[in-house]
């Protein structure tokens, strides 16, 4: 699996640097997620109990939305690139791929990889798998990301796509999980086929209950897909979740609750593994309307939250502080060395003087939905901001529509990131001027110029002095409370090995557990 | 007995009607609901071009009435149509979830009325004494928990210790005595739920009878106190008593989705939740449908059954 990146000087310098710098902060990762060294060995069913799954969940890429999607697809399905456990981008149903100018961007298919029903992987189903993300009709959540494709060609072997200017990261973009490699046919996949080329055949799947699934005999990847058959259960009541996995009805659950972590080491019967990633939970403020529209306010409110605090009582400690950067510690040119904002009230309170204010009431609209543990993150929120002058007032939302009538309509609200693997894809879906979830409808003059040459700059050096220098913008004057940095805490059976390294690209080893871990 | 099939005709007609208007009140409410199918799939995700875009795929940009009348014509044909979340025939998912849904009802009540009838008429015959107090303060516990704790107390004591799955999976090859071992669970925590209702109705039924001349009568004659409220006084005691049980059978078709999160069932319960939650209207209706006419059917049976055991009724006509 080697990539063919001489033609594309532009790329080879960062994505390999920034697979380096990756590489060091593995390092630094907690040693629980060591254990378990033992080689893989092929065999065994895997039972996996999620908290996510709806009996609404269905088969089209476009619309998956949750852990229990993302897994079952990962099962089932190849894309056209793989994010490894390290960061790197590696090839998948792309063998390699160059760009000699980042605007013009060749990847070429592997050879000899069929899908399930038999049918051999070619140019044509690749091509009609992006198209479905792309062009008017698509009801994709990825369709801004081709956006800036002007066309999407065959030419042999290869897929060739074209944009309309130069993105270094653009096979970053390929990596998302929505891009699951279909068979097409007239140009087009049918969004309700199990059929992939991934690791594991569906026998049956009912939505909200579980998915079965057997080994594919045929699948091309050498030492992978271990276990010989993959189960995913939707277990949505924690504590259900929890007997599952202690009584040995599965070997996975995800979502722990921070309060019985400690129980759970205590009775030694699970491997607790807590991933730091790029994930992280926000609090963004309506910037066009008062008084987030000073951001001397946004400022106060900043310094006015006790984050240290936060990590330990709502993350239970598996996460970490974050400096209002949406950019994490698994990033390429994250920011490590920004000057820290640490809970000030005299300072909260000078930068509300400064805004011309004795005090300041505002009201913040929480609900589970954004965060598990929003409610209880704003009532703290509340109580270090009352130290301050700032009257912090809690409106607590249904769950349910909470997308639709809370976030990005109310003026301050909790809402949460997935975090993403390169600071280009995170600024433009969530800080750029007039991006579709740009929640704070945040204006940044300097931001915006800064991330649209960023995105073609070829020294890696100046590469990184912009991204920081964007990071420090957002962290400062942006109109987002980002307190912390969540990690992805999983809990195993004793008998599931894994790798030394565990892809802190998305949960689950980047939703890749089903085809890389294995029973011992 | 013309009178009573009579009576079923009309009581049907009427279950027709509530069908309909549970139909148009169950549309229109969704319709109330704060977004819309597009909205709520999409979800952090959506954009104004992704929702317009999906709205149009699955018709929800025609007005309410239309598309309300398009539903209704063709559930008249038998065709509910398909899940407009994720496209699969609604029959074929709610097939499996309520063989599964009628399956716990039917475990639990087999559980509970035999227990309940049993608790109830010993209660009764007994009455005052140290059972009658101790039956009654039982049930009372049991049904003032709220189920989810009553679950999660079963679930420490007898899964945990490993006597019974605290998860509940069912596929179409479990033999019956599997069903029966996997499902105890829930089936017990919903026994516990509902015989404290129907025990206390039982027992009640039959002390007011007991004060009646003929009861009397009866014991002067010196019959058993057994014999007596077994063969005079629960006959006249069924009336209220079937009723009572066919609430709780209602009840525990349309009402468990709680029980149904803990033990992970996959009952209808849940499947209506979601699809609320995903405003997935065609799943709704049927669900909806299924439950009116749960209540329906067993309202109607109940007061059959009542009329059967009352011989004035039935000589009437």
């Amino acid at each position: 699996m080697t990539h063919d990146l001489r033609k594309g000087a532009l790329t080879r310098r960062g994505i390999l640097q920034g697979a380096t710098a990756l590489g060091a902060a593995g390092l630094i990762l907690p040693g629980s997620m060591r254990a378990a060294r033992a080689e893989p060995q092929r065999g065994g069913t895997f039972r996996i109990g999620l908290g996510h799954g709806n009996t609404t969940d269905g088969y089209d890429p476009g619309l998956w939305d949750n852990l229990y999607a993302q897994v079952f697809a990962a099962a089932r399905h190849n894309q056209l690139i793989e994010v490894d456990a390290d960061g790197q981008l590696i090839g998948e149903i792309a063998e390699s791929w160059e760009s000699d100018d980042g605007k013009t961007w060749v990847f070429h298919i592997r050879q000899g990889v069929t899908f399930h029903s038999g049918k051999d992987v070619t140019v044509d189903d690749v091509i009609a798998s992006l198209n479905h993300h792309r062009g008017e009709d698509a009801t994709s959540a990825i369709k801004q990301f081709f956006d800036p494709v002007v066309e999407i060609r065959a030419d042999g072997q290869s897929v060739v796509v074209t944009l309309d200017a130069p993105n270094g990261d653009f096979p970053y973009l390929m990596s998302d999980y929505h891009l699951a490699i279909m068979p097409g046919s007239d140009g087009k996949i049918d969004p309700t086929s199990t059929d992939g080329c991934g690791p594991y055949i569906v026998e049956s799947f009912e939505p909200g209950v579980q998915a079965s699934l057997n080994r594919n005999p045929d699948y091309w990847k050498p030492g992978r897909a271990h276990f010989d058959r993959v189960e995913i259960l939707a277990i949505l009541d924690s504590a259900a979740r929890l007997n599952a996995l202690m009584t040995g009805q599965v070997e996975l659950i995800d979502q722990i609750d921070p309060a019985t972590i400690g129980m759970l080491e205590a009775r030694n019967v699970a491997r607790i593994i807590s991933i730091p990633g790029n994930a992280h939970y926000v609090f963004p403020m309506d910037s066009r309307a008062a008084p987030f529209n000073d951001n001397n306010v946004r400022l106060a409110l900043k310094y006015a939250i006790d984050r240290e605090d936060m990590v330990e009582k709502i993350l239970g400690g598996h996460g970490a502080v974050s400096n209002d950067n949406p950019i994490g510690p698994a990033n390429r040119y994250f920011y490590a060395d920004m000057e820290p904002k640490s809970f000030d009230p005299d300072r909260a309170r000078y930068y509300l003087r400064k805004a011309g204010m004795e005090s300041l009431t505002v009201p913040l609209h929480v609900a589970d939905a954004a965060f598990s543990g929003a409610v209880d993150a704003g009532a703290l929120f509340a109580e270090t901001a009352r130290q301050a002058g700032i009257n912090i007032d809690l409106v607590r939302e249904p769950n349910d529509g909470y997308w639709d009538n809370v976030w990005m309509q109310k003026p301050f609200v909790a809402s949460y990131w997935g975090g993403r693997a390169v600071e280009d894809h995170m600024f433009t879906t969530g800080y750029a001027s007039g991006a579709a979830w740009n929640d704070s409808f945040w204006e940044h003059e300097r931001f915006n110029e800064l991330l649209v040459k960023a995105r073609s700059e070829v020294d890696e050096d100046l590469r990184r002095e912009m991204y920081q220098e964007m990071q420090r913008i957002v962290s400062f004057e942006g109109a987002v409370v980002i307190p912390m940095n969540n990690n992805y805490v999983m809990a195993t059976a004793l008998n599931i090995g894994t790798p030394d390294q565990i892809s802190a690209n998305w949960n689950l080893d980047g939703f890749r557990c089903v085809e890389r871990w294995w029973m011992t | 007995m013309a009178a009573l099939i009579r009576m079923i005709a009309q009581r049907l007609a009427l279950g027709v009607l509530t069908l309909f208007i549970v139909s148009v009140v169950i549309f229109f409410a969704t319709e109330l609901l704060p977004g819309d199918l597009a909205s709520t799939l999409l979800g952090q995700a959506a954009t104004p071009e992704t929702v317009a875009a999906l709205r149009r795929q699955l018709g929800l940009d025609l007005p309410a009435p239309v598309r309300y009348w398009n539903w209704l014509t063709s559930a008249l044909q038998g065709d509910f149509g398909v899940s407009l979340a994720n496209r699969r025939p609604i029959a074929e998912l709610i097939a499996a979830r309520l063989g599964n849904t009628i399956f716990l009802a039917l475990y639990a009540a087999a559980l509970a009325v035999p227990l309940a009838l049993i608790l109830g008429i010993l209660a009764a015959l007994w009455r005052n004494s140290v059972f009658d107090r101790a039956a009654n303060a039982g049930a009372l516990t049991a049904i003032s928990f709220p189920e989810f704790f009553v679950a999660y107390i079963l679930v420490l004591w007898l899964a945990q210790s490993g006597y019974f799955p605290s998860m509940v999976r069912i596929s179409p090859v479990s033999t019956f005595g599997e069903k029966l071992y996997m499902a105890f669970l829930p089936a017990l925590t919903l026994t516990l739920v509902v015989t404290a209702h129907m025990m206390r109705m039982t027992r009640a039924a039959i002390i007011n009878l007991m004060a009646q001349p003929y009861i009397e009568m009866a014991r002067l004659k010196g019959m058993s106190p057994l014999r007596i409220v077994l063969r005079h006084a629960l006959p006249n005691a069924l009336a209220p008593i079937i009723n009572v049980i066919a609430i709780n059978l209602a009840y525990l078709i349309t009402g468990v989705v709680v029980v149904e999160v803990v033990f992970v069932y996959p009952g209808l319960g849940q499947l209506m939740v979601d699809s609320v939650s995903k405003r997935d209207i065609a799943v709704v209706q049927a669900i909806a449908l299924i439950f009116a006419s749960a209540y329906v059917l067993l309202n109607l049976t109940a007061d059959v059954l009542s009329t059967l055991t009352n011989p004035r009724l039935m000589s009437k006509g």
